[in-house]
């Protein structure tokens, strides 16, 4: 197999096969989180659950003091890596076009060497929250596998884009390919691991604040 | 609206900014100035190894162009040799025999080495010219010898 | 002083001086020489050094399945005199379209050279082998296949020239009828030197020829047997129009504002990020102009499976298949698969609950 057929497999089959498992998982999982339903609550209302839920989806997003005073390397370095991915993995061109080709919608993306910038920064923040991890003996205490492998995947087609960027020890057609081969292994552990907070953390915060509204306390 | 205006110009360089490529090769032929005064040291800046957008050899050329020597040769093909209107800095044009351009240098030199004599072409030379005074010597020995003849 | 001297062993050094070719002249083919090379203008003594003591080379060139494009594109080397000095300092001892020979005559001069200079001759090699059926192609009665490997045993290395030979290129495309492969495929104890392209600039078939014929060695390859002087880094990253690719400014099509503006061709699927080649620096045409600078996007001729790379026009970070219905379908499916999983969960539960039978005192004290 050539380089280039590995470029072109990974850009046809191999994204097939992810997206495939990628969609099938997520909505799999979502679909089986919905239909736990809840037991409906005989109390009378003493607030809006509906709109106290749709705050708290978005209050969530500051952290109150004592949390921050508390942990504030968590909150600040979770921040920037999340920032840090948002920003690579949609504002740089030819991602947009990925997602054009996808969703038939586009957007304006930010110069490379922002984008340059802004990887090596996510890059060197998710290396420091590992570090911290393993050294915090509650955090190392309370992580598994799943941790660690979320960690890795995304954090893998980080490297092999700022490699396949600056073209480093390979030439482009393998290094590219390698850069989607890892992104397509991000997708398909996504749905089956804790990445998955991606898309239940705003349905979390929603029965959160929900729950609090219908009780008439503060979320 | 002339017909050539209407002809799309995919010329990055219009307007007066050194922009792109220009530019930094400016500062390294500064760079080699410095370097020729201080130690000596020639520099030749290959044009043709520069990614060079529509228009930058010319404005390039623009820039540095034209200084008091100018010459000629005719190796292969002409060959044009201009020293810019920075001393020590010199613009040298190949051309084939077609008079397509096959090599544009710039040479950082007190004299660009093409425009010197060569060994070897002076060893050739003398030993013209010493066949050339040989035999015009030896034409006019038997002339004035069938002048006293007659 | 050369008189005693047959042509052919004559160095191109005392070639030129029996023309009349001066030093200088001689100084301006090596400065030239080098810039087709790729090489520093550093290097001008040690070529001329090089070049005055090379001897001129047998070469044999094999077109096999091709177009002569590549050909084409050599004998519009744009320096001209330049290649005539070198081309008069090597032995083109057979090739199909320029020879005068043909037929058995042809064939004659071809055993003779190999015959005369064996295991210092190069074989130039255009076009792909067909490895199916040997007589899709055949030269004189002689299959493609049989002449390389016969042609291949006395030489000193092959240069493969055009993606056709050092590839498969175009005939190696699918659904690839012949069984097309390229040189290397095939020859794998004599040093090869791919030249690829569709066709390869000129001046960089020369300059490669000419880097043997003056330092009568094989120049730094790259890992699919490139030399790194032509083929070091990608068109992408020698490309003028890639500070407009770092700016995020693009032509979305080939007549909007940004095509007019010159701006990166990424967008429509230029195949220079992946594309190894001289295009940007050597140019073609003498330096005119290349594809991109003409605004079209690069289409990666120089690459391997060029031809099946997923589409000209699509660019590199799309994907080749239509992975928006995949993933509706696959999203379909999930939820369905949830709800279902979903329900049994449920009916397990309600079930569980009717089965549930509540235990009295009675029940325990029996």
């Amino acid at each position: 197999m050539t380089e280039t057929e590995l470029l072109t497999w990974a850009r046809g089959p191999g994204f097939q096969i992810a997206s495939i498992i990628f969609a099938l998982g997520i909505m799999l999982r979502l679909g089986e989180i919905l239909m736990l339903g809840r037991k409906a609550n005989l109390a009378e209302a003493k607030g809006s659950a509906m709109s106290s839920g749709l705050r708290t989806v978005f209050s969530r997003t500051v952290p109150d003091a004592a949390t921050f005073k508390r942990s504030a390397f968590t909150v600040t370095a979770g921040y920037i890596f999340h920032i840090g991915l948002f920003v690579v993995i949609f504002l740089f061109a030819p991602h947009i076009l990925f997602f054009k080709d996808l969703l038939h919608v586009s957007w304006p993306a930010l110069p490379s060497p922002v984008i340059d910038a802004t990887s090596v920064i996510t890059i060197i923040t998710l290396v420091i929250v590992l570090v911290h991890r393993l050294r915090d003996p509650v955090k190392r205490f309370l992580s598994n596998y799943d941790d660690y492998l979320g960690w890795f995947v995304t954090i893998l087609p980080l490297i092999t884009g700022y490699i396949a960027f600056h073209r480093v020890g390979m030439t482009a057609p393998s290094l590219i390919a390698i850069h989607l081969l890892s992104v397509q292994l991000l997708m398909v552990v996504f749905p089956f691991t804790k990445l998955m907070h991606a898309f239940t953390i705003f349905l979390a915060r929603w029965y959160n604040g929900a729950i609090s509204g219908y009780r008439g306390v503060q979320s | 609206m002339s017909e050539e205006a209407a002809i799309p110009q995919f010329n990055i360089q219009i307007g007066n900014d050194l922009t792109w490529n220009v530019q930094p090769i400016l500062h390294e032929i500064r760079h080699a100035l410095d370097k020729l005064l201080e130690t000596g040291e020639t520099r030749v800046i290959d044009l043709r190894s520069i990614p060079l957008a529509p228009g930058e050899e010319d404005r390039i050329i623009d820039t540095l162009c034209c200084g008091e020597v100018h010459a000629k040769l005719n190796a292969l093909g002409p060959s044009e040799i201009y020293e810019t209107r920075f001393a020590g800095v010199w613009l040298v044009t190949h051309h084939n025999e077609e008079n397509d351009i096959i090599g544009r240098f710039i040479e950082i030199t007190r004299i660009p080495d093409i425009l010197k004599s060569q060994h070897e072409d002076m060893s050739i030379a003398v030993h013209q010219l010493e066949n050339e005074l040989s035999e015009a010597a030896e034409s006019n020995k038997p002339e004035t010898d069938a002048e006293t003849n007659t | 002083m050369t008189k005693d001297l047959s042509r052919k062993d004559r160095t191109l050094g005392e070639t030129l001086r029996s023309q009349g070719v001066s030093r200088r002249s001689f100084l301006k083919f090596c400065a030239a020489t080098a810039s087709m090379m790729a090489l520093p203008p550093s290097m001008i003594p040690t070529i001329a050094n090089a070049l005055e003591k090379a001897r001129r080379p047998s070469v044999i060139w094999l077109s096999f399945q091709e177009c002569t494009g590549c050909t084409e594109s050599l004998t519009r080397a744009h320096t001209a005199s330049v290649e005539s000095l070198i081309f008069d300092s090597i032995s083109l001892d057979y090739h199909h379209t320029l020879q005068a020979a043909a037929g058995h005559a042809a064939e004659a001069a071809r055993e003779a050279a190999m015959e005369e200079n064996h295991g210092k001759y190069l074989v130039v090699v255009d076009g792909s082998i067909p490895n199916g059926n040997n007589g899709y192609s055949t030269i004189a009665g002689i299959s493609n296949y049989d002449m390389l490997i016969e042609t291949a045993k006395g030489a000193a290395a092959i240069v493969t020239v055009g993606t056709c030979a050092a590839f498969g290129g175009i005939p190696h495309a699918k659904p690839n009828p012949t069984g097309a492969v390229s040189v290397s495929d095939i020859i794998k104890d004599k040093p090869i030197i791919n030249v690829p392209g569709c066709p390869p600039i000129p001046v960089v078939i020369t300059g490669v020829l000419t880097h043997f014929l003056t330092f009568g060695t094989i120049p730094d390859l790259d890992n699919l047997g490139r030399p790194k002087t032509f083929f070091g880094q990608s068109i992408h990253d020698r490309c003028y129009r890639r500070p407009f690719y770092d700016k995020g400014l693009f032509a979305e099509t080939f007549d909007d504002e940004g095509a007019r503006q010159g701006w990166c061709l990424y967008k429509l699927g230029c195949k220079g990020p992946t594309t190894y080649n001289a295009c940007a620096t050597t140019k073609w045409n003498g330096g005119v102009s290349f594809p991109i600078e003409a605004g079209h996007p690069c289409i990666g001729c120089s690459e391997p499976n060029f031809w099946d790379g997923g589409g000209f026009y699509k660019a590199i970070s799309i994907p080749t298949e239509n992975i928006t219905k995949t993933t509706m379908y696959a999203a379909a499916a999930g939820v369905a698969a949830g709800v279902a999983i979903g329900a049994t969960g449920r009916m397990k539960k309600s079930a569980a609950g009717k089965a549930h039978q509540k235990v009295t005192i009675d029940d325990l004290e029996k």
